[in-house]
């Protein structure tokens, strides 16, 4: 994370961020910097996001992952100026959106990144089609060409027929997919979710995430998700931070933060994670044999949850291929146990457990 | 002893010095405001009862219905039945005059208080006060400023109803859903743009009903109107007032009210047919 010279590689830098909301925010930051806590700090405002550094490569899925108040949403506000950094850089491509100009700002916004909002935030007077083309109509665009590129965008998130309903006859995840298809018919490279899938049911959570993952491998935009919901995030970041107390804890892929927790916090946040599900049998397997006797072979992005029966049609060995079907490596059920076992944590786990999923219980209801 | 604190004379020499010095802009603004209701009162008095009885009718059936157009018709035959025709189109004059007036001050004054914390914070007392001042206190002044007739009363009412106006149009623009507002920053909408096309529609069902709040309590002057000498419904009162004479009393009062649900009804009708309204109706119809 130290190849902030290389640019064209990141579309998003985040350089020692510091947002402080309240009297004296400025003096937040000054103490935060010398060693205070945000609870120190409480009486001169709430340090929301503290010292956050990270960047965001092309084409990837970056997952900012926390409880409730942990400060996720103040930070994606300052991926696009909507709050300004109390101190600190913010880069998106070369542009401090820190230190832009008003204009220079909604320039960007038009052209550079947009974004999609927990609640949908679409227009309850115009239509599906109208609130979707809202972005073009904003950068100055003509009716018929923005509702023909709107059209598009709708019928890539399976709304096509609903074009001329208005949001209100719509169900919320069809809603969340007319503010799906503005922020992509905006046509920036860069895309900001906050929350975006988590006021929907289960169902049609899981369903949206599929479709969004669909979409990814279509466009490769850059999108930055924010979650309070692990297993969201597992399912997909190609990268996640882990977000407590407006600090960023850890950075790192879903398997990378599964096997290696960087605190005890979040270990605990990760032990209930259904490991099966994350661990791929790329991460498991063991470098192959001179004369693989198998004939069974998986993919190696299968899920390890996805092993368990080409395993037990082949005697407990499979042969794990990359993507031109070459072998990388085989995988044995002995190996696919030892990768499901969760990571001691050091103290004491039950109460702290407990604890934390009250915490998490609280994040769903928020 | 507690001193006397001369707060009364000090008004006082505040009024005065007004009159003394900004004779011309106070000469400039009666005979703006008696050339615009001599205007509008030309306008409804001019055509035959009936041209105007249909025309307003027309308006409420647009708003509303052919019920309600029935309805106010009805209630036209009877204020022409009671002869206060003339004295109807009158107060109507005066009402509207003033009421646009006071949208006309009270809306850009609303959306200001509604951007700015601190102009908030300025303009909600001087409403408060000006919501509870009796309204003869700041009649006198205004009468010594202006005389008497349609002028006075005109200045008064505004000042009355402004507060309304100024009121519901801050709560609707602050009601409006932030992260709504919050989605036109994020695709780069100007703040001139977020205004029109996300506040002010948002907020239009809660202003609309300010704007019905303002008619109503502009009606509700018209008495006071009458006494500094403004022709219509109102002075017919006073005089019924002065004479003790019930049935004039009587009829002049019931034009007022048939010319207030007259009006009630419209405005609010008006209010549910803004596009944001109409689109939260169709759904749950
Ligand atoms: N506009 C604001 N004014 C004051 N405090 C705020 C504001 N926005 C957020 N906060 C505070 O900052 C902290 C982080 O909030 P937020 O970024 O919304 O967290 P999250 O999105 O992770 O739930 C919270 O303590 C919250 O109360
Ligand atoms: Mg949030």
């Amino acid at each position: 994370m130290s190849d902030s010279n290389s640019p064209p590689q990141h579309a998003l830098s985040v350089r020692n961020v510091f947002k402080a909301f309240g009297r004296r925010p400025q003096e937040v930051v000054r103490r935060l910097r010398a060693g205070a806590t945000r609870d120190d700090v409480r009486n001169l405002g709430t340090a929301a996001v503290i010292d956050a550094t990270f960047d965001v490569r092309r084409g990837e899925i970056f997952v900012v992952m926390g409880l409730s108040g942990s400060g996720k949403s103040t930070l994606i506000r300052m991926l696009n100026g909507l709050w300004k950094p109390t101190s600190g850089q913010v880069l998106l491509g070369d542009v401090d959106i820190a230190t832009a100009s008003d204009r220079r700002l909604r320039e960007l916004r038009r052209t550079g990144v947009s974004m999609v909002f927990q609640h949908f935030a679409l227009l309850p007077h115009r239509t599906v089609l109208d609130n979707a083309a809202y972005p073009l109509e904003i950068q100055g665009i003509g009716k018929e060409e923005r509702r023909a590129s709107a059209r598009r965008t709708l019928d890539l998130v399976g709304l096509g027929e609903w074009a001329d309903s208005l949001p209100s006859e719509l169900s919320g995840g069809m809603r969340q997919r007319v503010g799906l298809a503005r922020a992509l018919a905006a046509g920036t490279d860069v895309l900001l979710m906050d929350e975006a899938f988590s006021a929907l049911d289960p169902l049609i959570r899981s369903e949206m995430q599929e479709q969004l993952l669909e979409l990814q491998r279509t466009l490769g935009k850059t999108i930055v998700f924010i979650t309070h919901d692990l297993n969201e995030a597992m399912l997909l970041g190609d990268r996640i931070a882990v977000m407590r107390d407006g600090a960023i804890e850890q950075i790192g892929t879903a398997e990378e933060i599964l096997d290696a927790p960087a605190s005890d916090y979040v270990a605990r946040f990760v032990a209930d994670v259904d490991r099966s599900r994350v661990l791929t049998a790329s991460s498991a397997m063991t470098p192959p044999e001179k004369s693989p006797v198998c004939t069974v072979s998986v993919p190696q992005d299968t899920s390890l949850a996805d092993v368990f029966a080409p395993l037990a049609g082949s005697e407990g060995t499979v042969r794990v291929t990359d993507d031109d079907g070459a072998t990388v490596g085989m995988l044995r059920a002995e190996d696919v146990v030892a990768a499901l076992v969760t990571p001691a944590s050091p103290h004491e786990p039950d109460a702290e457990r407990r604890l934390l999923s009250e915490n998490l219980q609280e994040g769903d209801a928020a | 002893m507690f001193p006397r604190i001369p707060l009364g004379d000090w008004v006082e020499t505040v009024v005065d010095w007004l009159t003394a010095n900004l004779r011309p802009f106070f000469q400039l603004i009666k005979d703006v405001l008696l050339g615009a209701y001599d205007g509008l009162d030309w306008v409804l008095t001019s055509p035959p009862v009936w041209v105007m009885a249909l025309l307003l009718a027309a308006l409420a059936y647009a708003a509303k219905g052919w019920r309600l157009a029935v309805g106010s018709l009805l209630g036209f035959a009877l204020i022409l039945g009671m002869d206060q025709w003339e004295n109807a189109m009158d107060t109507l004059a005066l009402v509207l005059l003033s009421a646009v007036l006071a949208l006309a001050l009270g809306i850009p004054l609303g959306i200001w208080a509604a951007r700015s914390d601190r102009v908030s914070a300025v303009v909600r007392p001087v409403l408060d006060l000006m919501q509870t001042l009796p309204v003869f206190v700041y009649l006198i002044p205004t009468v010594v400023i202006f005389l008497t007739g349609a002028v006075p009363g005109i200045v008064a009412t505004v000042i009355f109803a402004l507060a309304p106006c100024v009121r519901f149009t801050e709560l609707g623009i602050r009601q409006v859903d932030h992260e709504v507002v919050e989605a036109g920053r994020a695709f780069g909408a100007t703040p001139g743009r977020i205004l029109r096309q996300i506040q002010l529609p948002l907020a239009a069902p809660t202003i609309m009903a300010g704007i019905n709040q303002v008619i109503m309590l502009a009606l509700s002057m018209v008495v006071i109107a009458g006494m500094v000498g403004a022709d219509g419904l109102g002075s017919d009162v006073v005089a019924a007032l002065q004479r003790v004479n019930v049935s004039l009393g009587a009829e002049a009062g019931l034009s007022v009210v048939v010319l207030a649900v007259f009006l009630d009804r419209v405005t609010s009708a008006l209010a549910s047919r803004s596009p944001v309204a109409r689109a939260l109706a169709r759904t749950s119809a």
